[in-house]
């Protein structure tokens, strides 16, 4: 190893910079194993939705996989699938990631496909079939899905109607089936441009050779897509929302109970995370773990996660409980956000969640995916390159007080939203 | 590959992997104990006593385990299958230790607390009715039955539900003192440490522990299959599915590389022996036959590296307005194909570069690295895992059509159909 090896990434080996065209690439050497991966996004989501069109975005993202004018379907996977690569494209809320794997020497041609699939999609109309054939097979396997179902309540019930959190990404099967060429052609036209676009490349190529490689595929795309009117508003909740959804010959209930929760930019949205590791995380799922599983074995996984993000994404409690333990497993879960709201940590359990949070960086970087995961969302959220290495100080900074405060804040237990999903009640 | 593999004097096999791309060590002990040594009764018992490892010894009680692991940023974590439970701690090399003092600790002196047990049989019977929740569940739990009539590969590794409401304490307890023991098991680590000096250390924490004088060794053998077997189950999924399985040989058998050929050529190579799950089957045989023919929403095929001959699966979601016959019908067309004209030379070149690639991700992380020391040394031995892509290599067209032939014979099929009383046929 040239480089010390205990070097988060960093300004110091990271290589940034912003394209004319609006593209930020983001580059890092890795020589270990001699695969790269690309990931990245474009600034494309079921936020852009129409709203009769709920799932455009995604489906659009789907057909633009499906083909190019260059590469029809069969040719675009016989280049990819032949030299044993993969790349994906996914529609999210906000933005639609992008991401491929290879040997090394494919940098070029997997930037070639992304490009292709980004700008000269065929959206040919078998495809469109093919597609959608697929998908309306997927929702229909979700309706039947107890997991799927709660939290699909949950958003329901904690998002006001029209925002597109409380909309599935993926449409449903009412308006999927309504989706037609001009819809994802228009819809592409619009929304997928190279300003705003991020794009991070790990692996055993040369910081510098990705950049130009990204220059040269991508270096005489242009555009502006139209800017985006702010999202609704999201009230607080204020009394207990539920939702039962049943669903027949099911052995076991799944719930999701919570609220909405700070977006990634909220200023304590770093006390969140600390509340949300002693909450559902830490060791064997946090307190919820301990209270739920171990002491009174209702469950095999329950546990807590706060998304963040552009927010206001959920903070939620998830578990799997047997149908006749549902009420005592919410009781369960409000007694540790009682516990969370009313008594401050103590000191050993917050440092224990202080250093879960900072000792297990090196982890979560220990692959390619990984750093470049953790790039793009740097840039997404413009925490600043140095962001990993202030983050042990910042974490530390952080006092029993700020966490009690941020559950007090963002978790109320007597006004949340209750998503549950299982066999038909007695 | 830089490997130091020994076997200390009480019979414990290790494998090493110095390596320092990142400051992480990962840690496994794997028992060679899994549902292949469960009988009715106690189907189920080997993942039980995996939970029961996390419930914790006199030195290391319950949360004190995990907890010390996650306040150095590492993480831990077990797994049970048809040969093996595993164990396993990934964290700063500098605390590897950690991880040893833990293992040695738990194969010797966990406690089984009567209470623990008890909670922990609604957690383990909630995990299972998790899994029953899911209708492709449903369906591999009775095409393994099916398949399966006397040896245990036939039950699922969760175990029946009535074994789950049943065994004892004692049940448990006699099945981790006979079986975990270090001339039952291997270590296996990689990562950012000496080798030399973590041998020492293995040696100082693993060393004192005494062997067992004898090991209950599995006997079973499942009979040759004489024609085809069928299973249907009916529920209210909403959607049909397929399943097929035929008997494949053990993962020595010179015969496993040219089937993981033959199943790339079919379904892509995710299902093949090494590194599954992250390439797209687009261009594959059984994608077009099924999927590009509107029938089928998706299929996928696993091949599964064993002690003892186990199952080839292809699977498949029906779209609706189609059943899970017309999806058979296409399949055992393309199953009769290759059974009889020999694959072309760019299919086998482009299975074969597929499986380069998956190996190359597969030993990406340190993680993975360890996992496929100890998980080869399962089923094999690490030099399987070194020599796989090599053995692939020498693979032939002939090799590909005649294990289609033996394996694919229409004989040797288990058949299963799952219909959902709420599709509409």
């Amino acid at each position: 190893m040239g480089r010390n090896k205990m070097a988060l990434p960093g300004p110091g080996d990271v290589l940034r910079q912003t394209l004319p065209n609006g593209i930020t690439v983001l580059a890092r050497e890795n020589f270990v194993s001699p695969s790269v991966v690309i990931d990245g996004y474009l600034i494309s989501g079921s936020q852009d939705d129409p709203v009769e069109h709920e799932g455009l975005a995604s489906f659009t993202v789907d057909v633009m996989e499906r083909g190019t004018y260059q590469r029809p379907f069969e040719q675009l996977y016989e280049e990819v699938e032949t030299v044993g690569a993969a790349f994906g494209f996914s529609a999210g809320v906000h933005i639609t990631s992008f991401g491929a794997k290879g040997l090394a020497e494919l940098l070029p041609l997997l930037l070639d496909i992304c490009n292709d699939v980004m700008r000269n999609p065929s959206f040919a109309p078998e495809q469109i079939e093919h597609a959608r054939a697929e998908l309306l097979s997927a929702l229909r396997e979700q309706e039947f899905d107890t997991r799927a179902r709660a939290a699909r309540a949950f958003h329901e019930l904690t998002y006001p109607v029209g925002h597109p959190y409380q909309r599935q990404v993926t449409g449903d099967p009412n308006t999927v089936a309504k989706l037609k060429k001009a819809d994802l052609h228009a819809f592409h036209e619009h929304t997928i441009k190279p300003q705003g676009m991020v794009i991070a490349i790990v692996g055993a190529v040369k910081a510098q050779v990705a950049l130009e490689t990204v220059q040269s595929v991508f270096g005489d795309w242009s555009g502006d897509r139209p800017t985006r009117s702010a999202l609704p508003e999201v009230p607080a909740l204020t009394v207990r929302r539920e939702q039962y959804v049943p669903l027949s010959e099911k052995t076991q209930t799944d719930l999701v109970l919570g609220w909405p929760g700070p977006s990634r930019h909220s200023p304590d949205f770093l006390a969140c995370q600390l509340a949300n590791t002693v909450l559902g995380v830490f060791g064997m799922m946090g307190r919820l773990g301990e209270q739920v599983r171990s002491q009174n074995g209702l469950a095999y996984y329950v546990y807590s996660s706060l998304e963040g993000g552009a927010g206001p994404g959920p903070w939620q409690a998830i578990a799997g409980v047997h149908p006749s333990q549902v009420e005592k497993a919410v009781s369960l879960i409000l007694n540790e956000i009682h516990r969370l709201r009313d008594e401050p940590i103590p000191a050993t359990e917050l440092e224990d969640s202080k250093t879960y949070l900072t000792g297990s960086l090196p982890l979560r970087l220990e692959t390619n995916e990984g750093v470049a995961g953790t790039l793009t969302y740097i840039e997404r959220y413009q925490l600043g390159l140095d962001y990993l290495q202030r983050y042990q100080e910042r974490i530390q900074a952080i006092t029993a007080a700020d966490v009690q405060a941020a559950a007090q804040r963002w978790l109320d237990p007597e006004a949340f939203a209750l998503g549950i999903s299982g066999p038909p009640r007695g | 590959m830089n490997l130091l593999k020994t076997t200390l004097e009480n019979g414990l096999t290790v494998v090493l992997r110095e390596t320092h791309s990142a400051p992480v060590a990962s840690v496994w002990i794997w028992y060679r104990v899994g549902s292949r040594n469960e009988h009715l009764g106690i189907t189920g018992i080997s993942h039980w006593v995996e939970h029961m490892m996390f419930k914790g010894t006199e030195r290391w009680p319950r949360q004190k385990l995990d907890q010390a692991i996650a306040r150095e940023g590492g993480y831990l974590n077990a797994m049970t299958w048809y040969d093996f439970t595993a164990y396993f701690e990934t964290l700063p090399s500098a605390k590897a230790y950690m991880a040893l003092d833990i293992e040695s600790d738990r194969m010797a002196n966990a406690l089984f607390d009567p209470d623990e047990v008890a909670a922990e049989r609604t957690v383990i019977i909630s995990e299972r009715q998790g899994n029953e929740n899911d209708p492709t569940f449903l369906l591999d739990e009775e095409l393994s039955a099916a398949a399966f009539r006397v040896h245990p590969y036939g039950h699922d590794t969760i175990g029946h539900l009535c074994d789950l409401q049943t065994m004892t304490r004692e049940d448990l307890y006699t099945h981790y003192h006979t079986y975990y023991a270090p001339n039952n098991a291997i270590l296996a680590a990689a990562g950012d440490f000496n080798a030399g000096e973590m041998l020492r250390m293995i040696e100082r924490t693993f060393g004192k522990i005494a062997p067992r004088d004898t090991l209950p060794q599995v006997t079973a053998q499942e009979p040759l299959q004489k024609g085809e077997r069928r299973v249907t189950i009916e529920g209210d999924a909403g959607t049909d599915y397929l399943a097929l399985a035929f008997h494949t040989p053990e993962a020595t058998h010179p015969d496993i590389h040219a089937l993981t050929i033959l199943s790339t050529v079919l379904a892509g190579g995710s299902g093949s022996l090494v590194g599954r799950g992250s390439l797209t089957n687009y261009t594959s045989r059984l994608y077009r036959a099924v999927v590009q023919s509107e029938i089928a929403a998706d299929v996928s095929a696993s091949l599964i590296p064993s002690v003892d001959p186990n199952l080839y699966r292809i699977s498949a979601t029906v779209l609706p307005e189609h059943s899970p016959a017309e999806v058979e019908n296409a399949i055992r067309a393309e199953i009769n194909t290759i059974r009889t004209t020999p694959i072309t030379a760019e299919e086998l070149a482009k299975a074969k570069r597929q499986a380069r690639a998956l190996f190359a991700f597969s030993s990406e992380s340190i993680t993975n690295q360890a996992f496929w020391l100890g998980y080869s040394e399962i089923f094999a031995d690490t030099s399987w895992f070194l020599r796989y892509l090599e053995k692939l290599e020498t693979v032939t067209i002939e090799d590909v059509l005649r294990v289609a032939d033996t394996y694919l014979r229409p004989q040797n099929i288990t058949v299963g159909h799952y219909l959902s009383n709420q599709g509409e046929h």
